[in-house]
């Protein structure tokens, strides 16, 4: 498979990916296409064939192995639709690295809508990165609706870190998580939005089984005139533990709408939560230009910080 | 040598009216030497030490540093000539680590020296590198974080404000050493504490009595101390009615 300059520089920004790796498992889907797709003998990767989209099975006991599975947009105006299943057999621990990359020149929109269920089986842990990126000078606008739904069995445990790094026009996003006994679950979501962008995350944890924990940490940043809509939602159905924390910092005319949401069900649920918007604090540029940086170096260096 | 010639400055107090903070303040600082600035809270101390690092701009006078005149520099361009300040109350950065920010402080710095400099204000380099300088941190350890920066700085002038303020007595003497050993006769730099300590105080070549904001007085320790310890009890006699709740 030949990749033109433009898809390397997007599955990188996402995924990290300077190549095609020689091991592991990987499936890279460009406009609609699966270009390349590989298998390894502990994890299978294969085409749905009743809809677009993949299915990923990985192996009982597999350890340490990583699985890529980007998507890149590059034609105008493209809208892609696609059912992502994962399944991981028990004990294994692996590391999913998916996310999208959206370049767009055109006038049309282009939009990517990644419908993903995550089945982490008894014992297992993974780790889940997803990254959404936009590019291009056209009027299109650059459009992400991802939705996840996650079931954790007992004693199994998944990080998921999701990512918004820029020029994401509108985002609409969902994560659904049901969690077992013993299990656990930690969402780390970043988000930048700058301009005229829009985005709107809605989390709901549902902690299920006796013993599991459930973790939000939200940190964003909306710059210019951009709109951020947060729903944050844990459910406390038994004795267990959960967290929710958004943070956030807003700059220019931008509009932030927090809403972190606790349900107990039980009087074991132990639910605590933090939310804080704000701009940057004077003292902390002051800070920062006494070492000798620019007002500019030091507002870049507090973003980055806080986002990563 | 920095020099301030007739510094004031005028602030809005609370009533609406103005009020001098600052009036007709003149000191030379000259490599080499150590300097404390002492005085009653309120006096002017940290105004000073502010003016001179360009965050207070609008006073009247003028600043020189080596001949040049800086009033008109902003807070980067002064520190990129050698000024820098420990602030007193810190600011948190949440996800900049105490590693990153003290290498914002020193970009060039080596591995080694980071780690001896978090050491030596008594911080375990393995403990706090990849730290949050963020609500993790308690209040004495964002003044050791503090603290450790400008000493990575090793700029011309450094200015500490009550390095002293929340860190534990051991890390006080231990605070007291490292700036002894940096500042006291190094030619190539001037060393500017502002404290209440009295073992800081000894330590240093010249102290600056500034109260009510004006200069009161300029000498040595064993000249300045008995003025700041009558001060210092008069002030425990007006917080308690007249009662000396105990003794200096």
């Amino acid at each position: 498979m030949n990749f033109k300059d433009l898809d390397m520089q997007l599955l990188d920004t996402i995924s990290d990916l300077k190549g095609i790796p020689k091991q592991g498992a990987i499936n890279i889907r460009r406009d609609g296409q699966a270009i390349v797709q590989k298998s390894s003998p502990n994890i299978e990767v294969k085409s749905k064939t009743d809809k677009p989209g993949l299915t990923v099975i990985v192996k009982a006991g597999t350890k340490d192995e990583i699985v890529h599975v980007p998507v890149i947009l590059t034609q105008a105006g493209y809208k892609d639709r696609v059912y992502n299943s994962f399944i991981i057999g028990e004990n294994a621990d692996v590391t999913i690295i998916a996310g999208c990359g959206i370049h767009n020149d055109s006038h049309g929109d282009s939009s990517h809508e990644g419908i993903h269920e995550i089945t982490v089986k008894k014992g297992a842990r993974i780790k889940y990165v997803e990254k959404h990126y936009g590019q291009g000078e056209g009027a299109g606008k650059r459009i992400f609706t991802p939705s996840t739904l996650i079931n954790i069995e007992s004693e199994a445990s998944a990080e998921m870190e999701m990512v918004q790094i820029k020029g994401v026009d509108d985002t609409v996003r969902s994560t659904v998580a049901h969690i077992h006994e013993q299990a656990s679950l930690k969402i780390i979501e970043r988000l930048l939005t700058h301009g005229n962008q829009k985005a709107e995350s809605a989390i709901e944890i549902s902690i299920e089984g006796k013993g599991g924990s459930g973790q939000i940490l939200s940190r964003s940043v909306a710059k210019d005139d951009s709109v951020q809509i947060f729903k944050a939602s844990l459910l406390g159905k038994t004795e267990c533990i959960g967290h929710v924390e958004c943070d956030s910092i807003i700059m220019g005319n931008a509009r932030i709408k927090s809403t972190p949401e606790l349900v107990a069900e039980n009087a074991d649920a132990v639910l605590t939560h933090e939310a804080a918007i704000g701009k940057i604090a004077g003292e902390q540029l002051i800070k920062l230009m006494s070492l000798g940086l620019t007002e500019k170096e030091a507002i870049d260096t507090i973003l980055d910080s806080f986002l990563n | 040598m920095l020099k301030l010639e007739n510094i004031s400055m005028t602030v809005n107090g609370n009533n609406g009216e103005n009020r001098e903070i600052l009036r007709g303040i003149n000191l030379e600082f000259v490599p080499g030497k150590l300097y404390a600035i002492t005085g009653p809270n309120g006096g002017g101390k940290t105004s000073i030490a502010k003016i001179i690092m360009g965050i207070y701009q609008h006073v009247s006078g003028h600043i020189f540093l080596n001949g040049e005149e800086i009033s008109g520099l902003n807070i980067t361009e002064r520190a990129r000539r050698g000024i820098v300040y420990a602030f007193q109350h810190p600011p948190r950065f949440k996800g900049l680590t105490v590693g990153n920010l003290v290498r914002i402080a020193n970009p060039d710095i080596d591995n080694l020296i980071l780690r001896s400099t978090l050491r030596n204000v008594g911080l375990c380099p393995e403990d706090y590198l990849d730290r949050d300088v963020g609500p993790g941190l308690s209040g004495g350890e964002i003044k050791r974080v503090e603290v450790a920066q400008v000493l990575a700085r090793d700029a011309l002038i450094t200015i500490f404000d009550e390095p002293e303020a929340g860190v534990d007595l051991w890390t006080i003497q231990k605070l007291i050493g490292i700036i002894a050993e940096k500042y006291l006769s190094n030619p190539d730099s001037i060393g500017i504490v502002i404290t209440h300590n009295e073992n800081m105080l000894h330590i240093c070549d010249e102290i600056i009595l500034i109260d009510e904001g004006s200069v009161k007085a300029i000498g040595n320790a064993e000249e300045i101390w008995p003025l700041i310890r009558d001060d210092m009890e008069c002030k425990m006699k007006e917080q308690c009615r007249g009662e000396v709740v105990y003794e200096l």
